[in-house]
Protein backbone atom coordinates (compact mmCIF):
# COMPACT_ATOMS: atom_id res chain seq x y z
CA UNK A 1 0.00 0.00 0.00
CA UNK A 2 1.41 3.14 -0.77
CA UNK A 3 2.55 5.68 1.61
CA UNK A 4 0.86 9.11 0.57
CA UNK A 5 -3.05 9.79 0.40
CA UNK A 6 -2.50 10.57 -3.27
CA UNK A 7 -0.33 7.35 -4.21
CA UNK A 8 -3.06 5.63 -2.66
CA UNK A 9 -6.06 7.20 -4.19
CA UNK A 10 -4.14 6.56 -7.20
CA UNK A 11 -3.62 3.30 -6.24
CA UNK A 12 -7.12 1.91 -5.47
CA UNK A 13 -8.30 3.98 -8.85
CA UNK A 14 -5.82 1.52 -10.71
CA UNK A 15 -7.34 -1.33 -8.98
CA UNK A 16 -11.09 -0.65 -8.50
CA UNK A 17 -11.64 2.31 -11.04
CA UNK A 18 -13.60 0.04 -13.32
CA UNK A 19 -15.61 -0.73 -10.32
CA UNK A 20 -16.13 2.66 -9.20
CA UNK A 21 -17.16 3.70 -12.85
CA UNK A 22 -19.92 0.63 -13.43
CA UNK A 23 -21.36 1.47 -9.42
CA UNK A 24 -21.51 5.09 -10.47
CA UNK A 25 -23.51 4.00 -14.19
CA UNK A 26 -25.68 1.73 -11.82
CA UNK A 27 -26.58 4.94 -9.89
CA UNK A 28 -27.28 7.04 -12.36
CA UNK A 29 -29.33 4.41 -14.48
CA UNK A 30 -31.35 3.84 -11.62
CA UNK A 31 -31.60 7.58 -10.66
CA UNK A 32 -32.70 8.75 -13.81
CA UNK A 33 -35.20 6.22 -14.59
CA UNK A 34 -36.63 6.25 -11.29
CA UNK A 35 -37.40 10.12 -11.63
CA UNK A 36 -38.84 9.78 -14.95
CA UNK A 37 -41.18 6.91 -13.88
CA UNK A 38 -41.99 8.95 -10.70
CA UNK A 39 -43.03 12.09 -12.77
CA UNK A 40 -45.10 9.81 -14.60
CA UNK A 41 -46.81 8.58 -11.23
CA UNK A 42 -46.85 11.86 -10.28
CA UNK A 43 -48.71 13.73 -12.97
CA UNK A 44 -51.12 10.58 -13.00
CA UNK A 45 -51.76 11.55 -9.51
CA UNK A 46 -51.54 15.24 -10.23
CA UNK A 47 -54.12 14.55 -12.70
CA UNK A 48 -57.10 12.28 -10.60
CA UNK A 49 -56.42 14.72 -7.82
CA UNK A 50 -57.33 17.87 -9.33
CA UNK A 51 -60.65 16.20 -11.68
CA UNK A 52 -63.44 18.77 -10.31
CA UNK A 53 -66.23 16.75 -8.69
CA UNK A 54 -69.72 18.41 -9.56
CA UNK A 55 -72.44 18.18 -7.53
CA UNK A 56 -74.26 17.00 -10.78
CA UNK A 57 -71.97 13.92 -11.42
CA UNK A 58 -74.08 10.56 -10.99
CA UNK A 59 -73.14 9.08 -7.48
CA UNK A 60 -71.56 6.35 -8.78
CA UNK A 61 -68.93 8.08 -10.70
CA UNK A 62 -68.32 10.95 -7.54
CA UNK A 63 -68.17 7.88 -5.32
CA UNK A 64 -65.67 5.54 -7.46
CA UNK A 65 -63.39 9.10 -7.55
CA UNK A 66 -63.73 9.82 -4.01
CA UNK A 67 -62.06 6.16 -2.72
CA UNK A 68 -59.14 6.25 -5.95
CA UNK A 69 -58.45 10.18 -4.48
CA UNK A 70 -58.59 8.20 -0.60
CA UNK A 71 -56.22 5.65 -2.10
CA UNK A 72 -53.73 7.90 -3.57
CA UNK A 73 -53.39 10.42 -0.58
CA UNK A 74 -53.09 6.96 1.51
CA UNK A 75 -50.20 6.09 -0.96
CA UNK A 76 -48.38 9.90 -0.92
CA UNK A 77 -48.64 9.99 2.74
CA UNK A 78 -47.29 6.31 3.36
CA UNK A 79 -44.29 6.80 1.05
CA UNK A 80 -43.43 10.53 2.05
CA UNK A 81 -43.88 9.60 5.73
CA UNK A 82 -41.04 6.59 6.04
CA UNK A 83 -37.77 5.89 5.44
CA UNK A 84 -36.79 4.96 1.36
CA UNK A 85 -34.16 2.74 3.20
CA UNK A 86 -37.50 0.82 5.23
CA UNK A 87 -39.13 0.83 2.19
CA UNK A 88 -36.42 -1.11 0.34
CA UNK A 89 -36.59 -3.99 2.99
CA UNK A 90 -40.10 -4.27 3.35
CA UNK A 91 -40.60 -4.18 -0.76
CA UNK A 92 -38.20 -6.75 -1.19
CA UNK A 93 -38.16 -8.93 1.50
CA UNK A 94 -42.04 -8.32 1.72
CA UNK A 95 -43.07 -9.01 -1.69
CA UNK A 96 -40.33 -12.43 -1.46
CA UNK A 97 -42.23 -13.96 1.64
CA UNK A 98 -45.80 -12.82 1.13
CA UNK A 99 -46.04 -13.19 -2.75
CA UNK A 100 -43.47 -15.37 -3.67
CA UNK A 101 -41.81 -12.73 -5.99
CA UNK A 102 -38.17 -12.72 -5.92
CA UNK A 103 -37.05 -9.38 -7.89
CA UNK A 104 -34.13 -9.40 -8.85
CA UNK A 105 -31.48 -5.96 -7.87
CA UNK A 106 -32.57 -4.02 -10.41
CA UNK A 107 -36.64 -4.43 -10.11
CA UNK A 108 -36.20 -3.99 -6.66
CA UNK A 109 -33.61 -0.61 -6.99
CA UNK A 110 -36.27 0.58 -9.74
CA UNK A 111 -39.59 -0.44 -8.46
CA UNK A 112 -38.60 1.21 -4.97
CA UNK A 113 -36.99 4.68 -6.43
CA UNK A 114 -39.89 5.53 -8.94
CA UNK A 115 -42.73 4.85 -6.41
CA UNK A 116 -40.92 6.94 -3.48
CA UNK A 117 -40.49 9.30 -6.60
CA UNK A 118 -44.05 9.55 -7.10
CA UNK A 119 -45.52 9.98 -3.94
CA UNK A 120 -42.85 13.36 -3.80
CA UNK A 121 -44.22 13.99 -7.44
CA UNK A 122 -47.64 13.72 -6.80
CA UNK A 123 -47.66 16.85 -4.62
CA UNK A 124 -45.17 19.02 -6.73
CA UNK A 125 -47.11 18.11 -9.50
CA UNK A 126 -50.89 19.22 -7.54
CA UNK A 127 -48.75 22.29 -6.96
CA UNK A 128 -47.81 23.13 -10.50
CA UNK A 129 -51.40 22.66 -11.42
CA UNK A 130 -52.70 24.85 -8.83
CA UNK A 131 -49.93 27.47 -10.12
CA UNK A 132 -51.56 27.95 -13.63
CA UNK A 133 -54.29 30.70 -13.82
CA UNK A 134 -57.24 29.91 -13.37
CA UNK A 135 -57.85 31.65 -16.64
CA UNK A 136 -56.18 28.73 -18.54
CA UNK A 137 -58.43 26.02 -17.48
CA UNK A 138 -61.69 28.30 -18.53
CA UNK A 139 -59.58 28.93 -21.82
CA UNK A 140 -59.76 25.49 -22.60
CA UNK A 141 -63.19 24.17 -21.33
CA UNK A 142 -64.77 27.24 -23.27
CA UNK A 143 -63.55 26.28 -26.09
CA UNK A 144 -65.16 22.68 -25.28
CA UNK A 145 -62.31 21.01 -24.11
CA UNK A 146 -63.18 18.18 -21.60
CA UNK A 147 -60.51 18.00 -18.17
CA UNK A 148 -58.50 15.20 -20.01
CA UNK A 149 -57.79 17.43 -22.93
CA UNK A 150 -57.11 20.78 -20.70
CA UNK A 151 -54.88 18.89 -18.76
CA UNK A 152 -52.53 17.63 -21.46
CA UNK A 153 -52.55 20.39 -23.91
CA UNK A 154 -53.05 23.51 -21.63
CA UNK A 155 -51.95 23.31 -17.96
CA UNK A 156 -49.46 20.13 -17.85
CA UNK A 157 -47.18 21.79 -20.14
CA UNK A 158 -46.96 24.97 -17.99
CA UNK A 159 -47.24 23.32 -14.89
CA UNK A 160 -44.04 20.74 -16.18
CA UNK A 161 -41.90 24.37 -17.42
CA UNK A 162 -43.15 25.64 -13.37
CA UNK A 163 -41.86 22.43 -11.51
CA UNK A 164 -38.72 21.87 -13.71
CA UNK A 165 -36.35 22.87 -10.87
CA UNK A 166 -38.07 20.17 -8.20
CA UNK A 167 -37.63 17.83 -11.21
CA UNK A 168 -34.42 18.74 -11.01
CA UNK A 169 -34.25 18.68 -7.24
CA UNK A 170 -35.27 15.13 -7.10
CA UNK A 171 -33.37 13.61 -9.95
CA UNK A 172 -30.26 15.28 -7.92
CA UNK A 173 -32.32 13.32 -4.35
CA UNK A 174 -31.95 10.42 -6.34
CA UNK A 175 -28.38 10.12 -7.19
CA UNK A 176 -27.82 10.15 -3.82
CA UNK A 177 -30.27 8.66 -2.17
CA UNK A 178 -29.76 5.10 -4.11
CA UNK A 179 -26.90 4.80 -1.87
CA UNK A 180 -29.59 3.12 0.51
CA UNK A 181 -30.64 0.61 -1.96
CA UNK A 182 -27.29 -1.18 -0.74
CA UNK A 183 -29.20 -2.51 2.21
CA UNK A 184 -30.86 -4.78 -0.36
CA UNK A 185 -27.35 -5.32 -2.06
CA UNK A 186 -27.97 -3.31 -4.84
CA UNK A 187 -23.93 -3.04 -6.16
CA UNK A 188 -24.72 1.12 -7.01
CA UNK A 189 -21.82 3.83 -6.08
CA UNK A 190 -22.05 3.48 -2.26
CA UNK A 191 -22.20 -0.48 -2.10
CA UNK A 192 -18.83 -0.31 -4.43
CA UNK A 193 -17.18 2.33 -2.05
CA UNK A 194 -18.01 -0.12 1.10
CA UNK A 195 -16.61 -3.13 -0.77
CA UNK A 196 -13.35 -1.42 -1.32
CA UNK A 197 -12.87 0.60 1.45
CA UNK A 198 -13.08 -2.68 3.74
CA UNK A 199 -11.08 -4.74 0.78
CA UNK A 200 -8.25 -2.27 1.43
CA UNK A 201 -8.91 -0.61 4.78
CA UNK A 202 -9.26 3.07 2.70
CA UNK A 203 -12.25 4.50 4.40
CA UNK A 204 -11.17 7.99 3.71
CA UNK A 205 -9.67 7.63 0.24
CA UNK A 206 -12.87 5.62 -0.97
CA UNK A 207 -14.93 8.20 0.44
CA UNK A 208 -12.68 11.01 -1.35
CA UNK A 209 -13.42 9.23 -4.94
CA UNK A 210 -16.80 8.19 -4.30
CA UNK A 211 -17.38 12.26 -3.43
CA UNK A 212 -15.58 13.56 -6.38
CA UNK A 213 -17.75 10.98 -8.68
CA UNK A 214 -21.31 11.91 -6.63
CA UNK A 215 -20.76 15.50 -7.42
CA UNK A 216 -19.84 15.34 -10.70
CA UNK A 217 -22.75 13.66 -11.38
CA UNK A 218 -25.21 15.78 -9.46
CA UNK A 219 -23.15 18.82 -11.45
CA UNK A 220 -23.60 17.66 -14.69
CA UNK A 221 -27.11 16.78 -13.93
CA UNK A 222 -27.82 20.73 -12.75
CA UNK A 223 -26.41 21.99 -15.97
CA UNK A 224 -28.30 19.69 -18.16
CA UNK A 225 -31.48 20.65 -16.40
CA UNK A 226 -30.73 24.22 -16.81
CA UNK A 227 -30.19 24.32 -20.13
CA UNK A 228 -33.14 22.18 -20.76
CA UNK A 229 -35.12 24.37 -18.74
CA UNK A 230 -33.97 27.30 -21.37
CA UNK A 231 -34.87 25.20 -24.72
CA UNK A 232 -38.21 25.19 -22.47
CA UNK A 233 -38.30 28.80 -22.45
CA UNK A 234 -37.97 29.50 -26.22
CA UNK A 235 -36.64 32.23 -27.91
CA UNK A 236 -37.51 35.87 -26.88
CA UNK A 237 -37.58 37.02 -30.75
CA UNK A 238 -40.00 35.86 -33.04
CA UNK A 239 -40.65 36.31 -36.87
CA UNK A 240 -43.32 37.78 -38.89
CA UNK A 241 -44.63 35.54 -41.27
CA UNK A 242 -45.00 38.27 -43.87
CA UNK A 243 -43.14 40.11 -46.56
CA UNK A 244 -44.90 43.04 -45.89
CA UNK A 245 -42.78 45.47 -43.62
CA UNK A 246 -45.79 47.64 -42.64
CA UNK A 247 -46.23 44.67 -40.03
CA UNK A 248 -43.10 45.68 -38.36
CA UNK A 249 -45.29 49.43 -37.40
CA UNK A 250 -47.98 47.77 -35.17
CA UNK A 251 -46.92 47.74 -32.09
CA UNK A 252 -43.26 45.74 -32.31
CA UNK A 253 -41.60 47.35 -29.50
CA UNK A 254 -40.71 43.45 -28.63
CA UNK A 255 -39.21 42.57 -31.80
CA UNK A 256 -35.64 43.58 -32.64
CA UNK A 257 -34.30 42.77 -36.45
CA UNK A 258 -31.75 40.53 -36.77
CA UNK A 259 -29.61 42.16 -33.50
CA UNK A 260 -29.49 42.44 -30.04
CA UNK A 261 -28.72 46.10 -30.10
CA UNK A 262 -31.63 47.64 -27.05
CA UNK A 263 -31.87 50.88 -28.60
CA UNK A 264 -32.36 49.19 -31.92
CA UNK A 265 -35.22 47.13 -29.97
CA UNK A 266 -36.91 50.34 -28.84
CA UNK A 267 -36.92 52.11 -31.58
CA UNK B 1 -89.23 35.81 -37.09
CA UNK B 2 -86.89 32.73 -36.96
CA UNK B 3 -86.51 29.99 -33.64
CA UNK B 4 -83.96 31.48 -30.76
CA UNK B 5 -80.75 29.86 -30.07
CA UNK B 6 -80.96 30.62 -26.79
CA UNK B 7 -83.43 30.90 -24.52
CA UNK B 8 -82.65 32.25 -20.77
CA UNK B 9 -85.58 30.95 -18.23
CA UNK B 10 -85.83 32.34 -14.59
CA UNK B 11 -81.83 32.43 -14.18
CA UNK B 12 -80.92 32.43 -10.71
CA UNK B 13 -77.21 32.26 -9.00
CA UNK B 14 -76.10 32.33 -5.36
CA UNK B 15 -73.25 32.44 -4.41
CA UNK B 16 -73.95 30.85 -0.78
CA UNK B 17 -76.19 33.42 0.44
CA UNK B 18 -75.17 36.22 -1.99
CA UNK B 19 -77.48 36.17 -4.80
CA UNK B 20 -75.98 37.40 -7.71
CA UNK B 21 -78.63 36.85 -10.28
CA UNK B 22 -82.36 36.89 -9.83
CA UNK B 23 -85.22 35.54 -12.16
CA UNK B 24 -83.26 36.32 -15.51
CA UNK B 25 -84.65 35.63 -18.63
CA UNK B 26 -84.40 37.02 -22.10
CA UNK B 27 -83.28 35.05 -25.63
CA UNK B 28 -81.07 35.06 -28.29
CA UNK B 29 -82.00 34.71 -32.28
CA UNK B 30 -79.89 33.86 -35.17
CA UNK B 31 -77.88 36.89 -35.75
CA UNK B 32 -78.57 39.23 -33.34
CA UNK B 33 -76.77 41.30 -31.24
CA UNK B 34 -77.04 41.93 -27.71
CA UNK B 35 -75.65 44.19 -25.62
CA UNK B 36 -75.55 43.64 -21.63
CA UNK B 37 -75.07 46.79 -20.41
CA UNK B 38 -74.74 48.13 -15.84
CA UNK B 39 -73.07 48.96 -13.54
CA UNK B 40 -69.77 46.71 -11.81
CA UNK B 41 -71.17 43.76 -9.65
CA UNK B 42 -74.77 44.13 -11.28
CA UNK B 43 -74.01 40.17 -12.59
CA UNK B 44 -73.85 40.88 -15.68
CA UNK B 45 -70.46 38.79 -16.32
CA UNK B 46 -71.76 36.32 -14.10
CA UNK B 47 -74.68 35.96 -16.38
CA UNK B 48 -72.16 35.42 -18.86
CA UNK B 49 -70.54 32.62 -17.44
CA UNK B 50 -73.36 30.97 -16.39
CA UNK B 51 -74.88 30.90 -19.90
CA UNK B 52 -71.07 29.04 -21.14
CA UNK B 53 -71.49 26.92 -17.67
CA UNK B 54 -68.36 28.11 -16.22
CA UNK B 55 -70.62 28.83 -12.83
CA UNK B 56 -73.57 26.15 -12.47
CA UNK B 57 -76.95 28.11 -12.50
CA UNK B 58 -78.41 27.62 -9.14
CA UNK B 59 -82.34 27.77 -10.51
CA UNK B 60 -83.45 28.36 -13.98
CA UNK B 61 -83.23 26.82 -17.59
CA UNK B 62 -80.93 27.73 -20.43
CA UNK B 63 -82.48 26.59 -23.61
CA UNK B 64 -79.70 25.50 -26.23
CA UNK B 65 -82.13 24.68 -29.45
CA UNK B 66 -84.82 23.04 -27.20
CA UNK B 67 -82.25 21.27 -24.80
CA UNK B 68 -81.77 22.64 -21.09
CA UNK B 69 -78.13 22.83 -20.78
CA UNK B 70 -78.26 23.78 -17.46
CA UNK B 71 -80.09 20.65 -16.18
CA UNK B 72 -76.39 18.88 -15.46
CA UNK B 73 -77.42 16.04 -17.84
CA UNK B 74 -75.88 17.73 -20.79
CA UNK B 75 -72.17 16.84 -22.20
CA UNK B 76 -71.05 20.79 -21.05
CA UNK B 77 -67.93 20.36 -23.07
CA UNK B 78 -69.80 19.98 -26.60
CA UNK B 79 -71.96 22.41 -25.81
CA UNK B 80 -68.97 24.69 -24.85
CA UNK B 81 -67.34 23.77 -28.44
CA UNK B 82 -70.80 25.38 -29.61
CA UNK B 83 -70.74 28.47 -28.01
CA UNK B 84 -67.74 30.54 -28.11
CA UNK B 85 -66.37 32.63 -25.44
CA UNK B 86 -64.20 35.78 -25.36
CA UNK B 87 -62.60 36.80 -21.80
CA UNK B 88 -61.49 39.96 -20.30
CA UNK B 89 -58.39 38.79 -19.35
CA UNK B 90 -57.82 37.40 -22.48
CA UNK B 91 -56.80 33.36 -21.49
CA UNK B 92 -54.75 32.85 -24.31
CA UNK B 93 -52.87 29.57 -23.90
CA UNK B 94 -49.22 30.94 -22.75
CA UNK B 95 -47.43 27.93 -23.74
CA UNK B 96 -48.70 27.80 -27.17
CA UNK B 97 -48.14 29.79 -30.46
CA UNK B 98 -51.17 32.28 -31.46
CA UNK B 99 -51.43 29.86 -34.48
CA UNK B 100 -51.08 26.83 -31.76
CA UNK B 101 -53.62 28.84 -30.38
CA UNK B 102 -56.24 29.08 -32.62
CA UNK B 103 -55.68 25.25 -34.25
CA UNK B 104 -55.66 23.36 -30.68
CA UNK B 105 -59.50 23.33 -30.30
CA UNK B 106 -60.11 22.47 -33.83
CA UNK B 107 -57.91 19.37 -33.95
CA UNK B 108 -58.57 18.27 -29.98
CA UNK B 109 -62.09 19.07 -30.41
CA UNK B 110 -64.10 19.28 -33.32
CA UNK B 111 -60.76 16.17 -34.62
CA UNK B 112 -60.53 18.18 -37.71
CA UNK B 113 -56.61 17.34 -39.88
CA UNK B 114 -53.84 19.48 -39.02
CA UNK B 115 -54.22 21.37 -42.42
CA UNK B 116 -57.59 22.00 -42.76
CA UNK B 117 -57.29 23.40 -38.99
CA UNK B 118 -54.35 25.27 -40.03
CA UNK B 119 -55.89 26.65 -43.22
CA UNK B 120 -58.94 28.13 -41.08
CA UNK B 121 -56.95 29.38 -38.07
CA UNK B 122 -54.63 31.44 -41.01
CA UNK B 123 -58.35 32.59 -42.62
CA UNK B 124 -59.60 33.65 -38.91
CA UNK B 125 -56.41 35.20 -37.97
CA UNK B 126 -56.15 37.50 -41.17
CA UNK B 127 -60.00 38.52 -40.44
CA UNK B 128 -58.58 39.90 -37.15
CA UNK B 129 -55.47 41.53 -38.79
CA UNK B 130 -53.22 38.86 -36.53
CA UNK B 131 -51.86 37.20 -39.17
CA UNK B 132 -48.45 37.91 -39.40
CA UNK B 133 -48.13 37.19 -35.44
CA UNK B 134 -48.58 33.55 -36.09
CA UNK B 135 -45.03 32.71 -34.46
CA UNK B 136 -45.58 34.90 -31.46
CA UNK B 137 -46.05 33.50 -27.87
CA UNK B 138 -49.08 35.32 -26.58
CA UNK B 139 -46.25 36.91 -23.55
CA UNK B 140 -45.19 38.74 -26.85
CA UNK B 141 -48.11 40.60 -27.69
CA UNK B 142 -49.89 43.79 -26.54
CA UNK B 143 -53.25 43.40 -24.89
CA UNK B 144 -54.89 44.41 -28.08
CA UNK B 145 -53.03 41.73 -30.11
CA UNK B 146 -54.11 39.23 -27.19
CA UNK B 147 -57.22 39.94 -27.77
CA UNK B 148 -57.93 39.99 -31.15
CA UNK B 149 -56.36 36.59 -31.29
CA UNK B 150 -58.89 35.33 -28.75
CA UNK B 151 -61.20 36.56 -31.28
CA UNK B 152 -60.16 34.44 -33.40
CA UNK B 153 -59.60 31.40 -31.88
CA UNK B 154 -63.18 31.49 -30.53
CA UNK B 155 -64.26 31.66 -34.34
CA UNK B 156 -62.02 29.11 -35.28
CA UNK B 157 -64.60 26.53 -33.38
CA UNK B 158 -66.81 27.89 -35.80
CA UNK B 159 -69.40 28.91 -33.01
CA UNK B 160 -73.16 29.19 -33.26
CA UNK B 161 -73.23 32.08 -31.06
CA UNK B 162 -70.14 34.12 -29.47
CA UNK B 163 -70.37 35.59 -25.85
CA UNK B 164 -68.09 38.37 -25.03
CA UNK B 165 -67.03 39.04 -21.52
CA UNK B 166 -65.83 42.76 -20.98
CA UNK B 167 -63.57 42.05 -24.26
CA UNK B 168 -62.03 45.74 -23.91
CA UNK B 169 -62.06 46.42 -20.12
CA UNK B 170 -58.58 45.14 -19.59
CA UNK B 171 -57.51 47.26 -22.61
CA UNK B 172 -55.51 50.91 -22.61
CA UNK B 173 -57.42 52.87 -24.38
CA UNK B 174 -56.04 52.99 -27.74
CA UNK B 175 -56.20 49.14 -28.14
CA UNK B 176 -60.06 49.65 -27.27
CA UNK B 177 -60.38 50.50 -31.13
CA UNK B 178 -59.24 47.69 -32.67
CA UNK B 179 -60.71 45.47 -30.54
CA UNK B 180 -63.94 47.06 -31.19
CA UNK B 181 -63.24 47.09 -34.79
CA UNK B 182 -63.12 43.43 -34.83
CA UNK B 183 -66.46 43.15 -33.36
CA UNK B 184 -68.23 45.24 -35.73
CA UNK B 185 -66.93 43.52 -38.91
CA UNK B 186 -68.30 40.20 -37.04
CA UNK B 187 -71.57 41.81 -36.21
CA UNK B 188 -72.01 42.99 -39.97
CA UNK B 189 -71.24 39.75 -40.92
CA UNK B 190 -74.03 38.21 -39.17
CA UNK B 191 -72.06 36.48 -35.93
CA UNK B 192 -74.84 36.11 -33.37
CA UNK B 193 -73.05 37.68 -30.23
CA UNK B 194 -73.58 38.46 -27.00
CA UNK B 195 -71.69 41.09 -25.60
CA UNK B 196 -71.33 42.44 -21.71
CA UNK B 197 -69.85 45.92 -22.05
CA UNK B 198 -69.14 49.26 -20.84
CA UNK B 199 -68.55 50.76 -24.41
CA UNK B 200 -71.87 52.48 -24.56
CA UNK B 201 -71.44 53.51 -28.31
CA UNK B 202 -71.10 49.80 -29.28
CA UNK B 203 -74.20 48.92 -27.28
CA UNK B 204 -75.67 51.78 -29.00
CA UNK B 205 -74.41 51.35 -32.64
CA UNK B 206 -73.88 47.83 -33.23
CA UNK B 207 -76.17 46.02 -31.19
CA UNK B 208 -79.72 45.02 -31.94
CA UNK B 209 -80.93 44.66 -28.64
CA UNK B 210 -79.78 46.01 -25.10
CA UNK B 211 -80.43 44.05 -21.76
CA UNK B 212 -79.72 46.93 -18.66
CA UNK B 213 -79.00 45.17 -15.51
CA UNK B 214 -79.13 46.04 -12.16
CA UNK B 215 -78.30 44.41 -8.45
CA UNK B 216 -78.83 41.01 -10.23
CA UNK B 217 -81.92 41.53 -12.19
CA UNK B 218 -83.04 42.63 -15.63
CA UNK B 219 -84.42 46.01 -15.01
CA UNK B 220 -84.80 46.93 -18.52
CA UNK B 221 -84.43 45.71 -22.11
CA UNK B 222 -85.19 46.56 -25.73
CA UNK B 223 -83.61 48.01 -28.91
CA UNK B 224 -80.83 50.45 -28.20
CA UNK B 225 -83.27 53.26 -29.36
CA UNK B 226 -85.17 52.29 -26.60
CA UNK B 227 -82.39 52.08 -23.75
CA UNK B 228 -80.66 55.28 -24.97
CA UNK B 229 -82.99 57.35 -26.64
CA UNK B 230 -86.39 56.34 -24.45
CA UNK B 231 -85.09 54.64 -21.25
CA UNK B 232 -88.40 54.11 -18.89
CA UNK B 233 -86.71 53.28 -15.68
CA UNK B 234 -85.15 55.43 -13.37
CA UNK B 235 -82.22 52.96 -12.86
CA UNK B 236 -81.40 53.08 -16.79
CA UNK B 237 -81.64 57.04 -16.95
CA UNK B 238 -79.34 57.64 -14.05
CA UNK B 239 -77.06 54.65 -15.05
CA UNK B 240 -76.82 56.28 -19.04
CA UNK B 241 -76.57 59.74 -17.32
CA UNK B 242 -73.63 58.92 -15.35
CA UNK B 243 -72.27 57.48 -18.43
CA UNK B 244 -73.02 60.27 -20.89
CA UNK B 245 -71.35 62.77 -18.09
CA UNK B 246 -67.98 61.30 -18.78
Amino acid sequence: MPATFGARILYILQMYGMSYLSGAGTTLIIALISTAVGCLIGFAVGIVQTIPINKTDPLLKRGFLRVVRALLTAYVELFRGTPMMIQAVFIYYGSAQLFNLYMDMWTAALVIVSINTGAYMAETVRGGILSIDAGQTEGAKAIGMTHLQTMLYVILPQALRNIMPQIGNNLIINIKDTCVLSVIGTVELFFTHKTVAGALYTYFESATVTMVIYLIMTLACSIILRKIEKRMDGPDNFDLATTDTLAHTSGMARYAESNDDPQEARR
Amino acid sequence: MSAPILQVNHLSKAFGTNIVLRDIDFEVRPGDVTSIIGASGSGKSTLLRCINLLETPTHGEIIFHDNNVASGHVNAAKYRSKVGMVFQSFNLFSNLSVLDNCIIGQTKVLKKNKEDAKKSALSYLTKVGMAPYINAKPRQLSGGQKQRVAIARALAMEPELLLFDEPTSALDPEMVGEVLEVMRKLAAEGMTMLVVTHEMAFARDISNHVVFMANGVICEQGTPKDIFENPKELKTKEFLSRFMER
